[in-house]
Order: C-alpha cells, then structure tokens, then sequence
C-alpha cells in the first residue's frame, strides 16, 4: 500500500437520477493516490452507474466531482486521456488478434508508435502469451481475455484505473493471478477502483465502500469494517448491511 | 490524427476478417444486377411466329422478312395454314401467330389503314401482351420505312397499350433502381449494424471511455462503407454497359457524383438509425424494413409514382431514393446535364444536412 494523501478522485454528494428513480443518492467519497479502493454493493445498488459517472460516460444530476484532477461535467476530454476504462463485459475486439487489439487500443490513446511496440513486447511476455500475439482474441479463454483487457486498460498509463466486475465468470486461480497484476499496477503508481461481488476479493483491497439502494452505507478499510460489523470475514459485514 | 487512423485500420480489419459478409456485399449487387438485366431483357428473343400470308403482296413479304430480321422474332413458319395454328401453339413450336389479310396493301395503299391480325399464346399472358406489343412495333416500324407515314396513322390495332418501344428503353430503368437498393442496403444498413455491433458488445462504452472523439467514431465507421459501396456503383455500371448495354448518355462524372451524394444520404441514415438502437437485431429490422421496402416500393422504382394515390405521392417525396433514381435516369437515358437535375441534387444535399445534424445531434459524446 502506497498510501499518500494527494486524492485522485473527489466526489461530494454525487446524486444520479433517472426520471424518478434515483441510481446514486448523494455518494460523497475520496480516493488516494495508490490505493485499491473497492466498491461492492449488489446488482442494482448503483455501483455501475457511479462508475460511469466517473469516467466521463453519464453526467450526473448534481455533485462536485473531479477525477485526476478534472471536472467530470467540464474537462470530460483530459478526464479521459488520464483514466483506462476496464468494464464489465471487457473491451476487446473478438475478431481481431491480440496483438491487432494492443495495436487499436495504443492508437486510440494516440500513444507514439516506438513507445507502444516496446510496451507490447513487455506485456506480452509479463502475461507470458508472446507466442500468441496472432491469435483470434475470440478463441483464447476468458481468463486471458480478461488479463489481456486489463493490460489494455492500463496501457496507456493512466492515473487511475476503472474496473467494472472485472474477474466475473473465472476460477479462484485465474482471479488470484488477476490480483496479481493489480498489484503491479499499483507498484508502478496506478490508483485502482474495482467493483466486484466476490467478498475474497474485497479482503485485497486497501479500502472498500458497500453501497444498497443507491447509498453509501460503509466505508472503511476491511479490517475496521469487520470489527465494527463484528463480522469474521467480509462476506458476513456484506450480508448485514445488504441484507 | 493518429488516433483516427488508427481506428480506422482497425475498421478494414474487422471487414476484411468477415470474409462472407465482404464476400456478400461484393456479390450480391453483381447477382441482383443479373438478374434484373436477364430477367427483363430476355423476355422477348428469337421468339418462334408462324405467319399465315394470304396477301402475298410485296407490303406483306416486307413485313415478314423484317419482322424475321428482328432480335425478337424468329418465322419459323413462313407460310402456314389457319388450320395448323392450335396445333402449333399447343405444342410450344410456336408463341405468336400473324394472319395476313388479302388486302393488306391494297387497303392500306387507299385508306392508309390496314389491319393484321395477331395471335398470342394467352397461356402466358405477360409474354403474350409483351409480344403482342412487340409485333405491333415492328409492324408500325416497317410501314414507317415503306410510306414515310406516321405510325399513329398507320396503327394496326389500337387497343392495346404500349408497354416497351422498340428501343426497350424501359428496360434499362432497372440500373438506377438498382443501384439504389444496393446503397441503401449496404451504405445504410451495414453502418447501423457496424454502429450497433460496438455497443451490443460493449466497446462502444471502452470508445467512448478513451480520447477519441464521436466525430471520429462515425467517420471510421463510415469511410470503408464509402468505398466499397462505389466499388459496387463502379460494377454496376461496368457491367450494365458491357453485358446489357446500358447508355451513359449524360456525363459519367456528373452520374458518379450523384451516386456518391445518395451514398452520403444513405450513410446518414444509417447513422441515424445506429444512434436509436441498441442492439444488431432492431438495427437490421430498422434498416431492412424501414429502408428496403419504401425503396423498393416508394421510389419509382417498381411501382409508378403517377399512378399512386396523393398521399403516397407525397410520402415518396421524402424518400431519398425517389429523387435518385429519377435523376439517374435522365442522366444515363436522356443525357440530361447538371442543369436539369439541379433541383433533386439539391434535395438530396438537403437530406444529407438534415439528416446530419439530427444524428450528430442525437449521437452522444456520453451514454445515456
């Protein structure tokens, strides 16, 4: 944990409405520079919805929000050249190859040719698939596309990193081995926000929020989230407050 | 720039992967164009008459040996019998029959009428009106050359319609159409869908997540489209002259910029539709249903738009293709010039600008 106190996203009572409905009622959170922030809540709680918001995709209703130190109402075009977006059904193109892939990502980032052959060569080789760099995206197993995704989302070096359910669908290992490219992200400076429904996951992050209903019912790190729930794991402090 | 380039090489990827679909798009006009071409040309060919001649005047044998002499004619029974003729038409040997009356020449030499009397295989009525219309031409062709009268004066039998004159101008009609339908198939439809495909699986959210812009977006996605759908127009047109021998009267550059400009409608549509739908399945229905049909049906291109009710003619008049095709043809058949087709250009610019703006307008730098 790289903890400092320079906050990469400040968000004062963000509120979100859909005609009547009422996503995110007034979520008011920071985010420090290098930590794992979760964000946990179950299916419907608005988790997806503040996510987008952050990243420049929804505008919210009302709030003050900043994102690496842009507005998320104004400055939505630097916003988006300091963030990697990573979501729920990931972000590569089935069709195209792997190394078709890195290629399209690195250009729409606009990130100078030399620069980005030299990162592709090290992500290969760190995810240990430089062999495969001509194969179909659609033919690899989920748990490579979803590594593959997430090596995309921060290929750019952004400040911070959004991802949305990312380890959905695969098996402990696989998530395991996902985590530990978090964890060098967060080596080389990368701030993480992650949503997930897996409470292990949760247990690795720095600190997590559980949202119900559109609210921000606890924020803390696990530790002190269990104590104050007096719950064993994370599992049991998810179940008393989602309920 | 880069970032659009990029983005675009990506495009050509995704089209140049699906080698079916590109396989379809390549083929498809080709296959439409033949079938329009032989399906309307090839009606009427080397179609066997028997000629039952009781004049055997000079106007009469003149008459035969022109009619013979015709593409659409062959007399394979120069002098039958009266009797013969059922026999003959029940076996297939032949479609139309001519009786010649005794005093064809003398009648038309006094009266400057004269009737003969022809005989069609009514068991196929739209190849029996279609010789009989053809027979007819000929005839009025030949007393034509023969008296230097005019043809309504010496008409043979008024009563039935003229459907083709013996250019078969109308029978090039189909190319414009055509290409028409092709544009909007594939300039409209395959944009929607290539639109729709992005935020069915979920990349047009990591699109619009990253720096590019929408206006960067739309045109990679539009570009390839472009070219391959005046790649189409470029077929067409090769092979409606080659093998059916369509005329260019007018100029070439003039009709290729007017395809281009109706490519560019199209294209808007197509976008259009893309920023309403959600999903490749309503793109397709949105695009099949509400595009093919009024194109095909609304335009001129089957159906005469004189001869629809007011109404219709009116919502045909917001129709894209309508103005198209119209132009087209005065432009391949008549030769007409910039200067007579300036008002549908004009319209389909309109169309363009329109539909434009409410897309870019619709089109949204976020989710919604």
């Amino acid at each position: 944990m790289v903890e400092t106190n320079e906050k990469v996203i400040v968000c004062k009572n963000m509120v979100k409405r859909f005609g009547s409905f009422v996503a995110d009622d007034n979520l008011t959170f920071d985010v420090y520079k290098g930590e794992i922030f979760g964000f946990l809540g179950a299916n419907g709680a608005g988790k997806t919805t503040a996510i987008r918001i952050l990243c420049g995709l929804l505008e919210p209703t009302s709030g003050d929000i900043s994102v690496a130190g842009c507005d998320v109402y104004k400055q939505t075009e630097q916003l988006k050249r300091r963030i990697g977006y990573m979501s729920q059904r990931f972000s590569l193109y089935e069709d195209l190859t792997v190394y078709e892939n890195i290629r399209f990502y690195g250009g729409i980032y606009g990130m100078d040719a030399k620069v980005r052959r030299q990162k592709t060569d090290d992500m290969l080789e760190k995810l240990g698939i430089a062999d495969q760099k001509n194969r179909l995206v659609a033919s690899m197993p989920l748990g490579w596309k979803q590594k593959l995704a997430f090596s995309l989302a921060i290929l750019h070096d952004p400040q911070i990193v959004f991802l949305d359910e990312p380890t959905g669908g695969v098996d402990p290992v696989t998530r395991r081995q996902f985590w530990n490219l978090i964890y060098e992200a967060v080596e080389k400076g990368i701030t993480v926000f992650v949503t997930t429904h897996y409470m292990d996951e949760a247990e690795y992050c720095d600190r997590v929020s559980i949202m119900n209903n559109g609210r921000i019912e606890a924020l803390d790190t696990p530790q002190r989230l269990k104590k104050l729930y007096q719950a064993e794991n994370m599992d049991e402090v998810f179940l008393k407050i989602a309920r | 720039m880069n970032r659009f380039f990029g983005f675009l090489i990506k495009e050509f990827r995704h089209i140049l992967r699906d080698r079916r679909t590109l396989g379809i798009l390549i083929f498809i006009p080709i296959a439409q164009l033949m079938l329009f071409g032989f399906v309307l040309t090839n009606e009427i060919k080397n179609i066997n008459m028997a000629v039952v001649d009781y004049s055997h005047s000079d106007l009469s044998r003149k008459l035969i040996s022109r009619i013979n002499a015709s593409q659409y004619f062959t007399v394979a029974y120069p002098s039958a019998s009266e009797n013969e003729l059922p026999a003959l038409m029940r076996s297939g040997k032949i479609k139309v029959a001519m009786v010649i009356n005794r005093d064809f020449e003398t009648e038309f030499i006094n009266h400057q009428r004269s009737s003969v009397q022809i005989i069609a295989d009514g068991s196929e009525p739209n190849m029996a009106r279609l010789v009989v219309n053809y027979t007819q031409n000929t005839i009025s062709a030949v007393l034509m050359d023969q008296f230097s009268v005019k043809p309504e004066l010496a008409a043979i039998k008024p009563e039935v319609r003229m459907m083709f004159n013996e250019t078969m101008k109308e029978s090039y009609n189909f190319v414009p159409g055509l290409i028409a339908v092709i544009l909007m198939l594939i300039s409209a439809m395959m944009t929607a869908l290539t639109i729709a495909r992005e935020k069915e699986s979920g990349t047009m959210e990591i699109l619009l997540a990253s720096p590019i812009k929408p206006i960067q977006i739309i045109a990679g996605k539009v570009m390839p489209y472009l070219l391959i759908s005046f790649i189409n127009i470029c077929v067409i047109l090769l092979l409606g002259v080659l093998v059916f021998g369509v005329p260019i009267k007018g100029s070439l550059l003039l009709f290729l910029f007017e395809c281009t400009l109706f490519i560019l409608v199209a294209l808007s549509l197509g976008i259009l539709i893309s920023t309403v739908v959600k999903t490749q399945m309503t793109a397709m229905m949105m695009s099949g249903f509400g595009l093919m049909l009024p194109t095909l049906l609304l335009s001129g291109f089957i159906f005469p738009i004189k001869n629809m009710p007011v109404v219709l003619q009116v919502v045909s008049a917001a129709m894209p293709p309508r103005w198209f095709i119209a132009m087209a043809r005065d432009i391949m058949i008549k030769g007409s010039t910039f200067a007579d087709v300036w008002f549908p250009t004009l319209v389909l610019g309109g169309m363009t600008a329109f539909l434009l703006l409410v897309s870019a307008r619709k089109f949204k730098n976020r989710l919604e």
